[in-house]
C-alpha cells in the first residue's frame, strides 16, 4: 500500500433498515476502550448516547451528476462535510457515517469514486449492514432498500439472534447468502462484535481484494449446532454470480466487454470485483465497481507456483447469467 | 515572454502559520490570515473568534473580515482585533457567507440568512443545501448557489426569489463587479454563467479538476479561475460575456492551480499552485514573475490575497504557511 493511501481517513458506513440497531453498533463504537477518535456524521442528533466533540449532522441530499448517467449519484453532503472535517484534520482518525433506515448505499460508494477531493483526503474503508434477525426475512419482501443495503455490504451484523430459534437463524442466514455470499457474516446480540470485524476492513482497497480471497468465490460454510446443513435460497430479483476462468484473458477482449457490460447493465449492477490474469502481463489486474462506475489496476506480479486464474463477482439485480457467463469466458485468451 | 525567468522570491518575507491558512487578507492594511484552528493573525496578534472551533468559510469587505465556523457561529472581527458575534446557528455548520458595505450572509443548512448593517436579520429556506452566497453589486439582493441552479433573493421582499436553473450541482458564486453576469463553480468540474439582463445560459467547461477560486479584474472584464494546470481567464467585456470566446491561458506548469487572484490595478494575475508554487502572470503577454518556489511538503496553497494597492501579496498554505510579497518600490 501507498503512504498517501494509508494517510488518508478511513470512513466506515453504517446502514441498515430501521429499528435494526445500526445506532446500538455506533454506540458501542465509541463507547469501546480502543483509544481512536471518531468524526461521527448522523442523520439525527440525540440519539447518540456518547459525548464526542465531532458529531455532524448530515441531510442525505443525493445529487444526479450532470453527466448523462442516469444511475451516477452522489452525496452532496458528504462532499461538503469531509470537505469541512479536513479542516480539522488531525483531530481524528477515522469517520463513521450512519444513513437512514431507507438511504441507498450507493451514492455513499459513487461519491469515492466520482469526487476528486474526497479521493484524496479519504477512503471508504467498508458497507456495514446491521440486519435485524428476527425481521429481516419480511423485509427482503417488502423493502428493496432492505434487500439493497444486504446486497452492497461487506460486513453483515445479523443483529438480534436471541430473538429468534436456531431454525429461524438458519433460514435468514440462508436470505443472506443468496443476495450476498461474499459479505463477512456476524450473528450478533445488541451488535456485539468484536470491533476489529467492523472497522479498518479495507474492503474497498485494491490491494486487499487478494486478502479476502478465501471467502472471495466460495459461500461460507457456517451452519451451527445442527446438522442440516445451510439452505440454498434463490432470490427473486436480486443475485450473485461468480465467473472463474482458470487461465489468461485476452486484455483486447476483456476491458472492451466489462466496459460496455457495466455501461449497459449499470443500474442492474451493485458491485462487481474481479481479478484477473491478463495475457503477456507478469502482473494481476484488480478491479471493483458500483453501478456503472469501475475502478481497476494492475496489482502486483503473479508470485512463482501461484496459479494464473481469472474470476469476477456481480451482484445485481435481474442479471442474465448465461449471458454474462458466456461474455466472460468469451473473453479467454 | 520574458527572456530569463525573473523572480522575486528575496521579496517575500515568511510569516508564522502553523495551520491550516482557510482565508487571506488586509484588514485596515495589517495582513490577516485566519486559520483552520479557528484563529486569525492581524499583523503581529493572534484572536480567536472561533475559540472551540474550525473555521470553514471567511468573506471580507475590507473593513472587516467575517467568518463562519464548526462552531455555529458567525463571527466578524475588525482590523484592531475586535470581534463581535453575527450568529449562533447552534449544533449547525456554517457552510457559506457573504458579505457587502455592512450585509453579511450566512447559510447554515438549507437556511439562509441576511443581515443588514441595521442589523435585521431575514431568512430564507433553499431547496437544498447552499454552498456558495454572493450579494450583486447594487440593491441588497444575494445569489444563493445550490443544486439545479441559484436563487437571486431580495432578503427585503416578500417575492419568492426568482430562480436560475441549470441542472447539475452548484458551489462558489461569484458577480461581475458591474453586476451584468453571475458565475457558479460546479461540482461537474466547470462552470456556469448567467447574463442576469435576460438569464442567459453560459457555459464553460474543459476543467480537469474543480474550480474553487475565481478572481475578477478590476476593470471587470476578465475572470480568472483555478481548476486547471494552467490559469483559465475568461473574457466578460462584450455583452454576451465569454460566449462564443476562447478563455486566455496563462501560468502553464504540470501542477493544478488552486488558488487564484487579481492585482487591483493592473491586468496581472497571482497563481497559487497545489505543489505551493506562487507565480505572478501578466495577462497581455503571459510574462511570468516567481513568488515562491514549489515546495509540496509544505502543502498547497490555500489562500491567496492582495492588499488595496496592490503592493503586497499574502498567501499561506494548507500545511500552515504563510508568507507576503512586498513589491519594490
Amino acid at each position: 500500500m501507498t503512504d498517501t493511501e494509508t494517510s488518508k481517513i478511513p470512513v466506515t458506513v453504517l446502514t441498515g433498515y430501521l429499528g435494526a440497531g445500526k445506532t446500538t453498533l455506533l454506540n458501542r463504537i465509541l463507547s469501546e476502550p480502543h483509544g481512536k477518535r471518531y468524526a461521527v456524521i448522523v442523520n439525527e442528533f440525540g440519539e447518540i448516547g456518547i459525548d464526542n466533540e465531532l458529531v455532524v449532522g448530515a441531510d442525505e441530499e443525493v445529487f444526479e451528476m450532470n453527466n448523462g448517467c442516469i444511475c451516477c449519484t452522489v452525496r452532496g453532503d458528504l462532499i461538503r462535510i469531509l470537505e469541512g472535517l479536513m479542516k480539522r484534520k488531525g483531530k481524528f482518525d477515522a469517520i463513521i457515517l450512519e444513513t437512514t433506515g431507507l438511504a441507498d448505499p450507493a451514492p455513499v460508494a459513487q461519491t469515492f469514486f466520482v469526487d476528486e477531493d474526497v479521493r484524496a483526503a479519504a477512503r471508504l474503508d467498508a458497507v456495514v449492514t446491521v440486519a435485524d434477525a428476527k425481521w429481516l426475512a419480511a423485509r427482503l419482501r417488502d423493502a428493496p432498500e432492505a434487500k439493497n443495503q444486504i446486497a452492497f455490504a461487506d460486513v453483515i451484523i445479523l443483529n438480534k439472534i436471541d430473538l429468534v430459534s436456531p431454525a429461524e437463524l438458519r433460514e435468514v442466514e440462508a436470505r443472506i447468502r443468496a443476495i450476498n455470499p461474499y459479505a463477512q457474516l456476524y450473528p450478533a446480540k445488541k451488535c456485539d462484535v468484536a470491533l476489529d470485524a467492523v472497522l479498518d476492513r479495507r474492503a474497498f482497497d485494491l490491494d486487499r481484494i487478494l486478502d479476502i480471497e478465501p471467502k472471495f468465490l466460495e459461500v461460507e460454510d457456517h451452519d451451527h449446532d445442527h446438522d442440516h446443513g445451510l439452505k440454498h435460497y434463490h432470490d427473486e430479483d436480486m443475485q450473485s454470480i461468480a465467473i472463474r476462468h482458470e487461465g489468461d484473458l485476452d486484455p483486447n477482449r476483456f476491458m472492451p466487454w466489462i466496459n460496455q457490460l457495466t455501461q449497459s447493465l449499470g443500474p442492474n449492477i451493485l458491485r462487481c470485483k474481479g481479478i484477473v490474469a491478463m495475457k503477456g502481463d507478469p502482473k494481476r489486474f484488480v478491479f471493483q465497481g458500483v453501478h456503472m462506475m469501475l475502478d481497476g489496476e494492475t496489482q502486483r506480479e503473479w508470485k512463482p507456483g501461484e496459479k494464473r486464474e481469472s474470476k469476477v463477482v456481480f451482484i445485481g439485480r435481474d442479471l442474465d447469467e448465461e449471458l454474462i457467463r458466456k461474455g466472460f469466458l468469451g473473453c479467454a485468451a | 515572454m520574458a527572456d530569463e525567468p525573473v523572480s522575486l522570491t528575496k521579496n517575500v518575507e515568511p510569516l508564522d502559520a502553523g495551520a491550516h491558512v482557510v482565508a487571506a487578507t488586509f484588514l485596515e492594511g495589517r495582513p490577516t490570515l485566519a486559520f483552520a484552528d479557528g484563529t486569525l493573525r492581524l499583523g503581529a496578534d493572534s484572536v480567536a473568534p472561533h475559540p472551540d472551533g474550525a473555521i470553514l468559510v471567511t468573506a471580507s469587505d475590507g473593513g472587516r473580515l467575517v467568518t463562519g465556523g464548526d462552531d455555529g457561529r458567525v463571527v466578524a472581527t475588525d482590523g484592531a482585533g475586535k470581534s463581535e458575534e453575527i450568529a449562533n446557528e447552534k449544533g449547525r455548520w456554517i457552510d457559506a457567507l457573504a458579505t457587502r458595505s455592512g450585509a453579511i450572509a450566512w447559510s447554515a443548512g438549507k437556511i439562509v440568512r441576511a443581515r443588514e448593517g441595521s442589523g435585521a436579520v431575514k431568512t430564507w429556506t433553499a431547496p437544498s443545501t447552499p454552498r456558495g452566497l454572493a450579494f450583486l453589486p447594487k440593491g441588497y439582493r444575494l445569489a444563493v448557489a445550490h443544486y439545479n441552479g441559484v436563487s437571486l433573493w431580495f432578503p427585503n421582499a416578500a417575492a419568492e426569489p426568482q430562480l436560475l436553473e441549470w441542472k447539475g450541482s452548484h458551489l462558489d458564486a461569484t458577480v461581475s463587479p458591474d453586476g451584468r453576469f453571475l458565475v457558479t463553480s460546479m461540482q461537474e468540474n466547470s462552470l456556469h454563467g448567467w447574463r442576469l439582463s435576460d438569464a442567459r445560459n453560459m457555459r464553460m467547461t474543459g476543467y480537469p479538476g474543480k474550480t474553487r477560486s475565481m478572481s475578477w479584474s478590476h476593470d471587470g472584464q476578465w475572470l480568472a479561475t483555478s481548476g486547471a494546470d494552467a490559469c483559465v481567464v475568461w473574457p466578460f467585456k462584450d455583452k454576451d460575456g465569454p460566449m462564443g470566446k476562447s478563455p486566455r491561458e496563462c501560468g502553464v506548469r504540470p501542477h493544478r492551480i488552486v488558488q487564484v487572484a487579481f492585482h487591483p490595478r493592473a491586468l496581472v494575475v497571482a497563481l497559487g499552485y497545489a505543489d505551493g508554487l506562487v507565480l505572478l502572470c501578466r495577462l497581455g503577454d503571459g510574462a511570468e514573475i516567481l513568488v515562491r518556489n514549489p515546495a509540496p511538503e509544505a502543502g498547497a496553497i490555500s489562500a491567496l490575497a492582495w492588499d488595496d494597492r496592490g503592493s503586497r501579496l499574502l498567501f499561506g498554505t494548507d500545511a500552515g504557511f504563510a508568507g507576503m510579497l512586498t513589491l519594490p518600490a
